[in-house]
């Protein structure tokens, strides 16, 4: 069986990992960065199971499950996080809801709509 | 003779202080009276007994002397912590702690119900636990420790009641006045030890006498310095006008602190370290025009104070003017004497004050008060005992015969000595005055429309003590001063009538009691002349008679002075001698200007200096980076991803290249 060369496999997994950093730092929907940070894991489990079959180890298989098992966690977390950010907020525009300005004036407003209401 | 357990006397008020303070917010009132009252208690009886075994077996040299450890050992500079017991210092304890006792378990009803009952008390045993380590202090070095322990209380207990700034003012006032002399004081300290290798109290005596020549420049140096701390603790001039504002704090505090002991703490000071003085004439011959200035400007100042506090704070400084009268003379043993009698009048009149206050609803002003006699005439007959003793006239004898043996002193002391003793009686008529005019406005004529009280200082006590202060407000007869407040009084006036028997002047009979106890300590001194009994006998009538006199003036004055502030109460409205000695002669304008006001210019000038620009630049600097960092907290969320990015592409950056 041919193998890949050792420096494609970190090639492609520095490659996913830095997508995944430029996603991170570019997009504002929450969902989005996310997925990014998905993809960034992603990225590191690849380099695991490239440097295990390099040096011929079962260790960097090992990591990989736990890698997808903390990943699978951090998906649930976050989603429910961002469901709940999102049916508050009618929103999940990072910037937006990081400011505090930004914040309480939604607050404010979301207030004055409970008022008329 | 050896009493290895003195230490118990002043370590026992120091117990008690500690108790005090960690523990008595906790302790119920009973226990902190207790506490508070049972440790000068105890302590009294522990000085009662090493001063009974200091007089049945007299010990070689007539002092003990107990090392308890040695305090500071560098070079040859090594002073110890050892008590002594000698002669006069035997004198002080007994009336340090049995002042002391009395006054501590008169506060016990005074304070009742105070907020800080258990402060109060812990600031007492300190203070006692203090003056007792000052008095048998063998050791310059430890007299200094315990000299500053007395001024720290004086300033804890003057703001007693600190939620008046008033009061925090009268504080910081009397610190840092009497801090002037401490300075003098271990600067003294300072030259003896360079000069003599020691502080040892014995020591430097003998010393002294071998190395300095009488009269030469260290040795005027060494005495003019302690007497500068002498003046500031005792209240004299120019040092005295923080003795009148120490009013604010409680009346036992008065009592005690600023009557009783530990203004006469610089008497004590300089007949300890008398041999200095004795080779400084120039010195004595100061300390006695000081003491004679101070008898009569504090006594002038008496005369025209509307506080009733405040009459007997200047009446003290005037009395303390007699001993240092006295001290200048080398009537040493007749200075300390005047110093015992002084203690028993003059708390006894500051207790009975007290209670007086207490009667009034915590009115000072005596134009207020009025007729007293015949609503509190438990607290008149003994104000009056110790009125009598103040002005040295019959029944009472504790200050005619300390008064007199000074005064015959004063006489006999060459040339000089008949100027300052026509000034002496002179400073008797007024003391005579101004204590009639007291008594007159205060307990005599009718009872006068007592107007709400308006002293700031009480504004805290609104609801205190109760009980006790509607029963002395409704006058109950008999009964105002409560059994625990008379008994000190009681006591006290009995001490009054028959204090002078402990050293009769030879008119009557004679019983040397006290200067002879004390010529083991205190050298007889040098009469110049001993003048004959006729002489010495008409000096005496003369005062009397002025003494006399001095009851039917304060009479007149006090009608006067009654007329003229009904007329109007206001201060400016009044004469303008009457203001001038109101004021106290205007010591306090005369170093607000030459002082205050030019030390406040000075700040103000130099406020902006290099140091405050150095700190202010720190200041800046910090300031500077606070707002650059500020901006990496700015709650968006991929800003501090791109910071974690960064970071870790510098790590790693790091670990590659280098």
């Amino acid at each position: 069986m041919a193998s890949v060369p050792f420096e494609y496999g970190l090639a492609v997994a520095a490659a996913l990992f830095l997508l995944g950093l430029v996603g991170v730092l570019v997009r504002r929907n929450l969902l989005f960065i996310l997925l990014c940070v998905e993809i960034m894991l992603n990225a590191a489990g690849l380099a695991f199971i490239v440097a295990g079959s390099r040096w011929g180890q079962a260790d960097g298989q090992v990591m990989f499950i736990f890698l997808l098992s903390m990943a699978a966690a951090e998906v649930a977390v976050g989603l429910a996080l961002i469901l709940l950010l999102y049916s508050r907020h009618k929103d999940l525009d990072s910037d937006a809801l990081g400011v505090g300005s930004v914040q309480d004036e939604d607050e404010r407003q979301r207030l004055a709509r409970r008022g008329d209401a | 003779m050896i009493m290895s357990w003195m230490w118990l006397i002043p370590a026992l008020p120091l117990l008690g202080f500690i108790v005090l303070a960690t523990l008595g917010r906790r302790m119920h009132s009973a226990g902190v009276a207790a506490v508070g009252t049972g440790s000068v208690g105890l302590s009294m009886i522990a000085s009662a007994a090493a001063v009974w075994l200091f007089w049945v077996s007299a010990p070689p040299g007539g002092s003990v002397t107990v090392t308890l450890w040695q305090w500071v050992s560098a070079g040859s500079f090594s002073p110890s912590v050892s008590l002594t017991l000698d002669a006069l210092s035997a004198v002080m304890i007994m009336v340090v702690t049995g002042i002391g006792f009395l006054i501590h378990l008169y506060s016990v009803r005074f304070m009742g119900g105070e907020e800080g009952y258990s402060r109060f008390f812990a600031y007492m045993n300190l203070f006692v636990g203090s003056m007792l380590l000052l008095v048998l202090a063998g050791n310059l070095l430890l007299l200094y420790l315990g000299w500053e322990g007395v001024g720290l209380c004086s300033y804890l207990l003057i703001g007693f009641w600190y939620a008046d700034p008033e009061n925090g003012r009268s504080a910081r006032k009397a610190f840092i006045v009497t801090r002037v002399g401490d300075v003098a004081l271990v600067v003294g300290l300072f030259l003896i030890a360079t000069n003599l290798g020691t502080l040892d109290i014995a020591t430097v005596a003998s010393r002294a006498v071998s190395t300095w020549a009488p009269g030469s420049a260290i040795a005027v140096a060494a005495a003019a310095l302690i007497l500068g701390g002498a003046v500031g603790k005792s209240a004299q001039l120019p040092l005295h006008t923080w003795l009148p504002d120490a009013m604010a704090g409680p009346s036992p505090v008065s009592a005690l602190i600023h009557a009783a002991t530990m203004v006469t703490a610089g008497v004590y000071l300089i007949a300890r370290t008398h041999v200095i003085f004795t080779l400084a004439p120039d010195v004595m011959m100061v300390t006695a025009i000081i003491g004679i200035a101070g008898v009569l400007v504090a006594g002038f100042s008496a005369l025209a104070q509307t506080n009733i506090k405040r009459v007997l704070a200047y009446s003290t400084m005037s009395q303390l003017g007699y001993m240092f009268l006295a001290l200048g003379v080398g009537a040493w043993s007749g200075a300390i004497f005047h110093l015992v009698t002084h203690a028993f009048f003059k708390s006894l009149l500051f207790l009975a004050a007290g209670v007086v206050i207490l009667a009034m609803n915590h009115e000072h002003d005596i134009f207020a008060m009025g007729g007293l006699a015949r609503k509190t005439p438990y607290t008149f007959w003994t104000f009056l005992l110790g009125a009598l003793a103040l002005t040295a006239l019959p029944p009472t004898t504790a200050g005619f015969a300390s008064k007199e043996l000074i005064l015959s002193r004063v006489w006999e002391s060459g040339s000089g000595g008949r100027i300052l003793w026509v000034l002496g009686i002179l400073g008797v008529f007024v003391t005579s005055v101004y204590t009639f005019r007291l008594i007159f406005t205060v307990f005599g004529g009718k009872p006068r429309e007592a107007s709400p009280s308006n002293h700031p200082a009480q504004g805290h006590d609104e609801a205190h003590r109760g009980a006790l202060k509607e029963g002395l407000a409704a006058g109950r007869d008999g009964r105002q001063a409560g059994v625990i407040m008379g008994v000190p009084l009681l006591i006290l006036a009995v001490l009054c009538v028959v204090g002078g028997f402990l050293d009769l002047p030879r008119t009557l009979g004679g019983s040397p009691f006290i200067t002879r106890f004390l010529e083991t300590a205190l050298p007889a001194g040098n009469h110049a002349t001993e003048m004959p009994l006729s002489t010495d006998s008409i000096l005496q009538i003369i005062s009397e008679a002025v003494s006399l006199l001095g009851i039917p003036v304060g009479w007149l004055v006090s009608r006067r002075a009654v007329r003229i502030v009904t007329q109007t109460r206001a201060p400016e409205a009044r004469p303008g001698f009457v203001r001038f000695f109101s004021g106290g002669m205007g010591f306090d304008w005369l170093y607000d200007r030459v002082i205050v006001r030019p030390f406040l210019w000075l700040w103000n000038v130099n406020k902006r200096d290099v140091a405050d620009r150095i700190s202010d630049g720190a200041g800046g600097l910090n300031m500077l980076f606070s707002r650059a960092l500020r901006f990496t907290q700015n709650g968006r969320v991929r800003w501090y991803a791109a910071g974690v990015a960064a970071g870790a592409a510098l790590v790693i950056a790091a670990a590659v290249l280098l």
